[in-house]
C-alpha cells in the first residue's frame, strides 16, 4: 500500500514538472512583458519580477501604434467568422437537407478542400489580389479586405463539414409543419434552423477566428506597403530588428496577440477532441 | 416522416426543390471556386510559363516552355537539399510529437485529477499558442545574451554557451525550430490519444495489470493497436502540419538561416518568388509540395474510410 502511494507520487511530481515546463514558455513571454525594460536589456533572468510594469505594453500601443494593428486584425477575423459561417451555414443545409445527384460528389470535394496547402497558393492569389485591386482597390493588394477574402474561404470547407451535422439533427417533422404553416424554404432556415443550429457555429466561429488571427504569410504577401493596413503578426515582426530586438515589445505584442486565442480555445475545449484539431494549426 | 404531409409538397413544388439546394450552396461554391479552385489553376498553369519580373509588368511576353522550370529545379542540386530538408524536418518532427504526444496520454492516464488538470490546461495552452507569437517566445528563451536558457546554462559552469547563437549551426537551428514545432503540436497528440485510452474499457487494462504487464508493455501490447484509429489520424494530421511548415522556419531562422541551410519547400518557393521574383519556378515548387500532400491525403482518406467514418 504505501509503495503504491509512492509510486504515485513519483507519477504525480513527475506530471507535474512536465506541466511546469510546458507551461514555462508562456510564463516567460508574460514575466518578460511586465519586465521593467532596464531589467530586461540588463539581461536579469530572475524568475519573477518584483516591480512589473506595464511599460512595454504602454509602448508597443501608443508609440509603435499596436493598436491600431489589433483593431486590423479584429476587423479581419470578425468579417472571416460572420462570412465563412454564413456561407458554410447554407451549404450545410443543401448538403444535409436535400438529396440531390452530385451531393456525394460535393461532400468530397469538401472534404479534399481541407486538405489543399493553401500555402502553396500564395503564389496565384498575390497576382488575382493585384487583378482584383485594380477593379475594386479595398479588396486588393495592400487592403484588409483581400485577407478577409482568402480566410473566408479557407475556412468554409471545415465550416461546412462541422455545420453539416448539426443541421441534419434538426428533425425533419418542424420541416414539415413550418412548410404546412405557410412558410417558405428560406423562412424556415433563417428564422428556424438558423437558432437552431447557432449552438454549434460557436465551434466553427472559433476554428475560423484562430486561422484568420494566426495568419502571417498571405498577411506578409498582400500588404507590401500600406503600414496602416497590417495586421497583428506582422506588426510583431517588425519589432525584430537586426542590431538589437526590443523584446519587451515583442513580449508584451505576443501577449496581446495569444490573449484573445487562449480565451476561445478555453470556449471549445470540449469539442478539440474529436479530431477537429487538424484545422487549428496552419 | 410519412408520406402524407411530403407528397403536397412535392406535387406543387418540384422545380423550385430542384434548383434550392443550389441557391444556398451558390455562395460558398463562388468563395471556393474564386479562391481555392481557380488559384490551384493559376499555380499549376504558371509553372509551364517563363513568369518572372519583366513578364509581371509586361515588358516581355508570356512564353510557354512545358516543363522547363520542372527540369530546372529537378537539376539544381539547393532544390534536392531543401527536399531532403522538408522531409527529414518533418519526419523527426512527427516521431517526437508522437512520441512525446503519446507518452503524456498515457502518463496522464495514470496522474491524479489536479495534476492532470493542470498538465491539460498548459498542453492547451501551448497548442493555441500562433505560431508567430510562439516563434517569437522560444527565440527569446534562447536569445544568445538575453535569453534564460543560456544565462542558466553559463550559470551552471558551462561557461561555452554564454554567448551562444542557437540560430548560427544549421542542425541547432532546425533543433530550436522542431522543439517549438513539438511544443505547439504535441497537445493534439495528446488530447486525442488521451480521449482514446479512455474509451478503452477499465477491464481490459486492470486484465493485462493483474498478468503482470509492465506499463510499456501495457503501452505497445495492449493500447497502440485498440488506439490503432486515432494514432492514424494524429500521423497524418502531424505529417501535413509539419511538411508545410512555413511560420517557424520563416521568424525564426530569418527566411530560411544562414546561406538557405534552413529552407523548407513553403519557404523556398515563397523566396524564390517574392525575393527573386522567379514566380514560375516558386510556383513550380509548390505544385511539388501540393502533389506530395496529396498523396499523404489520399493515404488518409483511404484509412478514414477502413475506420468507417464514412461520408
Amino acid at each position: 500500500m504505501r509503495t503504491r502511494h509512492l509510486r504515485r507520487a513519483r507519477v504525480d511530481l513527475a506530471g507535474a514538472l512536465i506541466t511546469v515546463a510546458v507551461a514555462f514558455p508562456l510564463y516567460w513571454m508574460v514575466l518578460s512583458a511586465l519586465r521593467p525594460r532596464s531589467a530586461l536589456e540588463a539581461g536579469e533572468a530572475s524568475p519573477i519580477t518584483l516591480q512589473p510594469s506595464l511599460e512595454s505594453f504602454r509602448r508597443v500601443l501608443y508609440v509603435d501604434g499596436l493598436g491600431q494593428y489589433l483593431a486590423n486584425s479584429l476587423v479581419v477575423a470578425a468579417a472571416v467568422v460572420v462570412g465563412s459561417t454564413a456561407c458554410a451555414f447554407f451549404a450545410a443545409v443543401a448538403l444535409a437537407r436535400y438529396r440531390f445527384r452530385t451531393r456525394t460528389t460535393l461532400l468530397i470535394m469538401v472534404l479534399v478542400a481541407q486538405m489543399v496547402p493553401v500555402e502553396a497558393l500564395t503564389i496565384p492569389l498575390f497576382f488575382l489580389m493585384r487583378n482584383i485591386g485594380d477593379a475594386v482597390p479595398v479588396l486588393g493588394l495592400n487592403h484588409l479586405g483581400s485577407l478577409i477574402l482568402v480566410h473566408t474561404a479557407f475556412a468554409i470547407p471545415l465550416a461546412i463539414w462541422m455545420l453539416r451535422g448539426f443541421v441534419a439533427a434538426v428533425p425533419r417533422e418542424l420541416e414539415e409543419s413550418a412548410y404546412l404553416d405557410g412558410a417558405s424554404s428560406f423562412t424556415f432556415v433563417t428564422r428556424i434552423l438558423f437558432p437552431m443550429v447557432a449552438p454549434g457555429m460557436v465551434a466553427t466561429s472559433t476554428f475560423a477566428f484562430i486561422l484568420a488571427w494566426n495568419d502571417f504569410l498571405f498577411a506578409k504577401t498582400f500588404i507590401i506597403s500600406a503600414q496602416e493596413n497590417q495586421t497583428l503578426p506582422l506588426a510583431l515582426l517588425s519589432f525584430f530588428k537586426p542590431d538589437e530586438n526590443d523584446w519587451g515589445g515583442i513580449m508584451a505584442g505576443s501577449v496581446l496577440m495569444t490573449v484573445p486565442v487562449l480565451i476561445f480555445f478555453m470556449l471549445v475545449q470540449r469539442r478539440l477532441v474529436s479530431g477537429l484539431g487538424g484545422a487549428v494549426k496552419g | 416522416m410519412s408520406s402524407r404531409t411530403q407528397r403536397p409538397r412535392r406535387a406543387t413544388t418540384p422545380r423550385r426543390r430542384g434548383l434550392e439546394p443550389w441557391l444556398y450552396l451558390a455562395p460558398a461554391l463562388l468563395v471556393l471556386a474564386a479562391m481555392l479552385a481557380y488559384p490551384l489553376y493559376q499555380l499549376v498553369l504558371v509553372s509551364f510559363y517563363d513568369y518572372r519580373q519583366p513578364q509581371v509588368s509586361g515588358v516581355e511576353p508570356l512564353r510557354f516552355v512545358g516543363l522547363d522550370n520542372y527540369t530546372e529545379l529537378f537539376g539544381d542540386s539547393e532544390f534536392w537539399g531543401v527536399l531532403a530538408n522538408t522531409i527529414g524536418f518533418a519526419a523527426a518532427c512527427v516521431l517526437a510529437t508522437l512520441f512525446v504526444g503519446g507518452a503524456l496520454a498515457v502518463l496522464a492516464t495514470r496522474l491524479s485529477r489536479w495534476v492532470r488538470t493542470a498538465l491539460f490546461l498548459s498542453a492547451l495552452a501551448a497548442w493555441a499558442t500562433p505560431a508567430v507569437t510562439g516563434s517569437a517566445v522560444w527565440l527569446f528563451l534562447f536569445d544568445p545574451s538575453l535569453g534564460p536558457v543560456n544565462q542558466a546554462l553559463s550559470g551552471l559552469g558551462l561557461e561555452g554557451f554564454e554567448g551562444h547563437s542557437w540560430t548560427y549551426g544549421k542542425w541547432s537551428a532546425f533543433g530550436l525550430v522542431g522543439a517549438q514545432v513539438v511544443w505547439c503540436s504535441f497537445p493534439f497528440v495528446m488530447v486525442t490519444l488521451y480521449a482514446g485510452i479512455r474509451a478503452i474499457p477499465e477491464e481490459v487494462i486492470e486484465a493485462a495489470r493483474l498478468d503482470g504487464a509492465s506499463t510499456p508493455r501495457l503501452a505497445v501490447g495492449i493500447l497502440l493497436p485498440m488506439l490503432r484509429p486515432a494514432m492514424t489520424v494524429v500521423t497524418i494530421q502531424s505529417i501535413i502540419w509539419d511538411v508545410k511548415i512555413f511560420t517557424q522556419i520563416y521568424i525564426m531562422t530569418s527566411g530560411g538561416g544562414i546561406g538557405g541551410q534552413n529552407l523548407v519547400l513553403n519557404v523556398y518557393a515563397y523566396q524564390k518568388a517574392f525575393a527573386s521574383s522567379q514566380y514560375a519556378l516558386g510556383s513550380a515548387i509548390g505544385v511539388i509540395t501540393t502533389l506530395l500532400l496529396l498523396g499523404i491525403t489520399v493515404v488518409y482518406l483511404r484509412s478514414l474510410r477502413r475506420n468507417g467514418e464514412g461520408l
